[in-house]
């Protein structure tokens, strides 16, 4: 599956190439350049966020977030797994291995999926990390402000719904 | 004007403020990790994600690739028209399908959004499809979701978060229309 999405990436970066050869390959080879050029400036931060926040998470307290996000902490519980989720380091394991292990520690459904949205949506160290460096920072705050209620809006969701 | 404009692209510098307080934060947690737990255990962290940085590498410059590809060669009027500032809903529906299907991880995604905005797509659309692949894109939902939380929890999720990328879309495209507002009542240019 993982070597699917890679193979998928590369024949869309292939296409790509292939129809703006065919326009010209002076444009071919200014894209790929210019590809190249903000790869190149992206890997220290990558470097950073991948191979830092490893050590990050190692210093959260799993069972302590499991205990906090409990099925009858009600708003408290969904206000904390906001703050939670935003404070999480953004590497992907993380937070769905918190959110995993909450669960499993008897966090309820609705919490869970608060924390795992707001995580998704708006992790601190994901904006500065991942977002910043590559879009413009209206569109980044932008995105932000919108993405506020939407992990309280799943989680009345979840509630209306019933537990899963 | 031309529909052959160069795109303003945003540039940044390599490292800033913000990579420095990651930084900090990480060679923090870096000390604290090897005294308390030792070097085996530091080690073990590092080399696993070490593995992890050499498996992104691909998809980053791919995406990197992509993105510079489409702001040369999506036409214009075609992006504006679908999921310009005037698509209205239709553009965002638009988008939150696209952010579905769209393959990748966060690095992919952030450039080829702010490249479509860099030939006019509008910020809504663009911030629907960055939380439809966020929240219901299928790739990560197989890869990373599905293994950690089973099938029930990620079936729930996913249904619960259908209509969120429409909302933040929207929500977007108020708030931008009030900044605009009020900008423009403060009598400033942007």
């Amino acid at each position: 599956m993982i070597y699917f999405v890679d193979g998928l990436l590369w024949v869309i970066a292939l296409g790509l190439g292939l129809v703006a050869a065919s326009r010209s390959r002076a444009l071919l080879w200014t894209s790929v350049r210019e590809g190249a050029v903000d790869c190149v400036r992206l890997l220290p931060r990558i470097m950073l966020g991948v191979v830092g926040s490893g050590y990050i998470a190692a210093l959260l307290p799993q069972e302590v977030v499991g205990r906090w996000l409990g099925a009858d902490s009600g708003v408290t519980g969904l206000c904390i797994a906001m703050l939670g989720g935003a404070f999480t380091p953004g590497g992907p394991v993380i937070g769905f291995s918190i959110g995993a292990a909450a669960l499993k520690g008897g966090a309820g459904t609705p919490q869970v999926i608060a924390y795992t949205i707001a995580w998704a949506l708006f992790a601190v160290q994901r904006l500065f990390i991942w977002e910043l460096p590559v879009m413009p920072e209206r569109l980044v705050w932008l995105r932000v402000m919108a993405s506020l209620p939407l992990p309280l809006l799943a989680a009345a969701g979840a509630m209306l719904l019933g537990r899963p | 004007m031309s529909t052959e404009a160069p795109i303003q692209r945003r540039r940044r510098k390599t490292f800033d403020w913000s990579s420095a307080t990651i930084a900090i934060a990480v060679a923090v947690s870096a000390v604290v990790v090897y005294w308390r737990d030792g070097q085996a255990r530091f080690l073990e962290i590092l080399f696993g994600d070490l593995v992890l940085f050499v498996d992104i590498l691909p998809k980053v410059l791919a995406a990197c690739l992509i993105a510079a590809l489409v702001a040369v060669l999506m036409p214009r009027q075609t992006v504006m028209r679908w999921v310009g500032a005037e698509s209205g809903l239709l553009g965002i529906v638009i988008a939150t399908l696209a952010g579905t299907i769209c393959p990748g991880g966060p690095i992919t995604i952030f450039p080829i959004a702010a490249a479509f905005v860099a030939i006019g797509a509008d910020t809504g659309a663009a911030i629907a499809f960055i939380t439809s692949w966020t929240l219901l894109g299928y790739a990560r939902i197989l890869v990373w979701e599905l293994p950690f939380f089973g099938g029930e929890f990620v079936i729930w999720r996913t249904l619960i978060s259908i209509p969120l990328p429409i909302i933040a879309g929207l929500l977007a495209r108020f708030i931008a229309g009030r900044l605009v507002a009020r900008k423009k009542s403060e009598g400033g240019g942007g």
